[in-house]
């Protein structure tokens, strides 16, 4: 695919409690920082999609309530609910219909509004389900359980990914949570749900990603560094986590399979130069490498070890620090884009990965990974 | 004025009415009356599903046959909560830690998830041997299992 790119991008600072904002100031912020990164103004904008959940941020039709900051106002504006990259899937498919030059999708959540266990049990069916008190980190922990069982991997191995994630941190001015930890600081820290220990899982974070996209004609009229989205897929799996392989990841194999067939990748682990994948939790990282094709089935862990997926490795992943240091849902999928598109813009700053020239942005839907959706931008048209 | 001033939405519910279903009200029936789990074949793939549901995804077919799974099963994953949780049910801060399981009911191909007494920690493992301990007085929901014991 070569018929469109993204143009624009604009993200707010993750911070675990963004009180002196509302959803709509972290929105006017972000899409300022990607109208201005594009060189354009808000009059360029032909269609809008705002990303956000109802439940995260505790109102009915919480798209709506950030039109005006999204510059939404006479014009045609559409919703996603769910991951970011879900939304900038919706914004391209406007684009590619040939009736909008130019989509502006905007992605926001602010975690410390609510009490996020009682959010996330909220997706649960609440007829067999939701009772029983599972949220995302419960139902997290069993995929962990059955992911560690079926390929050896052990906790030590998952903790080197919280290890390195904060460590990139440390160069990327905009994330929550830089540090500089061990492996045995992750394993010393507390259990949360076995096997995951506290520095295992994700922050609770606010923020907010926008990025513009534009077909192949308007987007070289602007700023002039176009990324090209070479490869789009998305695939799901069941509802119910007992009707999966929860040590598996089918519907994200498929949806790679798909972007990189499309991006006529042949063989990914040589041609993608970098990654940004939905890390909520370090086993995770490993799980969707694999399931990715990025590296053979149950032997992340071995490379991480090797220092495979460090900055100056094979292949980086999580250059940014990952979900890891910093995990705004919603907006978390879309921050994966955008830092792909620094990479190959060269625009990455201490966490630039040299010579990036095509890189793969992951965003995830529902409980434990229900559904993928998988970017491959390309510096290249 | 405070500078950063916030509004609390205090004890505000959204009540609904969940319908279960003919599906469910027959899973729930059985469970309460007979201590029985029933799920659903799908005509195509034979493929046993509990909870039991009308659809069967993979095949995009309906489901009319019922079928009685478990009452035994084995771990198929696992957890232990050690983390302060707010039951969703109540509102009060369950205690921790308990354990949680997807157990495979014998007879079943999905799994069925529920707590999992974890008085021995050792024993909980996958592939453990389950059986469930049923309340005394059963209202035909989830909870009318109480856990699920680890059998020697």
């Amino acid at each position: 695919m070569e018929n469109a790119a993204i143009i624009g991008i604009g993200m707010t600072k993750i911070e675990a409690n963004k009180v002196r904002e509302t959803f709509a100031d972290m929105v006017w912020e972000a899409v300022n920082k990607a109208l201005n990164d594009a060189q354009m103004t808000i009059n360029d904008i032909d269609n809008i999609i705002t990303t956000s959940n109802d439940f995260w941020d505790g109102r009915t039709i919480s798209c709506m309530a950030v039109g005006d900051a999204s510059g939404a106002r006479n014009k045609n504006v559409s919703c996603v609910e769910g991951d970011g990259t879900f939304g900038a899937f919706y914004g391209l498919t406007r684009v590619l219909s040939g009736s909008y030059g130019t989509t502006l999708v905007t992605a926001h959540s602010k975690g410390s509004e609510s009490i996020s266990s009682l959010i996330t049990n909220a997706a649960f069916d609440p007829i067999y389900d939701r009772s029983l008190g599972m949220d995302m980190i419960t139902a997290c922990a069993m995929q962990a359980t059955a992911y560690m069982y079926r390929t050896g991997t052990t906790s030590k191995q998952i903790a080197q990914v919280s290890v390195k994630n904060h460590g990139n941190a440390k160069n990327n001015p905009m994330s929550q949570l830089p540090m500089d930890i061990t492996v045995e600081d992750v394993l010393n820290s507390e259990m949360i749900s076995d096997p995951l220990h506290k520095l295992d899982c994700s922050p609770v974070s606010d923020g907010c990603c926008a990025i513009i996209i534009a077909n192949k004609d308007r987007a070289l009229k602007y700023n002039d560094k176009p990324v090209w989205i070479k490869g789009v897929s998305f695939c799901s799996d069941s509802y119910f986590l007992g009707d999966r392989d929860l040590s598996k990841a089918a519907s994200l194999t498929k949806a790679t399979n798909a972007a990189y067939k499309m991006a006529g990748i042949n063989n990914p682990k040589d041609e993608i130069q970098v990654a940004e994948l939905y890390d909520a939790f370090t086993y995770q990282e490993l799980m969707w490498l694999e399931a990715m094709g990025l590296c053979d089935d149950g032997k992340g862990s071995e490379l991480l070890e090797n220092k495979y997926f460090d900055i100056g490795g094979k292949l980086p992943v999580n250059p940014s620090g990952g979900l890891l240091s910093g995990h705004p849902v919603i907006a978390a999928g879309l921050i994966r884009i955008a830092e792909i598109v620094k990479q190959l813009r060269g625009e990455a700053g201490k966490y630039q990965v040299h010579g990036a020239k095509l890189g793969v942005a992951q965003g995830v839907n529902g409980l434990a990974g229900q559904s993928h959706c998988v970017w491959v931008l390309g510096k290249e048209k | 004025m405070s500078e950063n001033m916030v509004i609390d939405s205090g004890n505000a519910r959204q009540p609904f009415n969940y319908s279960v279903g003919l599906y469910g009200s027959k899973f729930f029936k059985e469970l309460k009356e007979n201590k029985r789990f029933l799920g659903v074949k799908c005509p195509k793939c034979s493929k046993v599903y509990i909870p039991p549901r009308k659809v069967c995804g993979e095949c995009f077919i309906e489901t009319r046959e019922f079928v009685e799974v478990g009452p035994r099963g084995k771990i198929g994953s696992f957890t232990i909560l050690r983390y302060a949780f707010i039951d969703p049910e109540t509102g009060e801060q369950k205690p921790v830690p308990y354990g949680y399981g997807f157990i495979r009911l014998d007879g079943a191909d999905t799994l069925f998830q529920h707590y999992i007494n974890i008085s021995d920690e050792n024993k909980v493992k996958i592939g453990a041997i389950v059986e469930p301990v049923f309340a005394e007085n059963r209202k035909g929901t989830i909870r009318d299992i109480l856990h699920f014991n680890i059998v020697d």
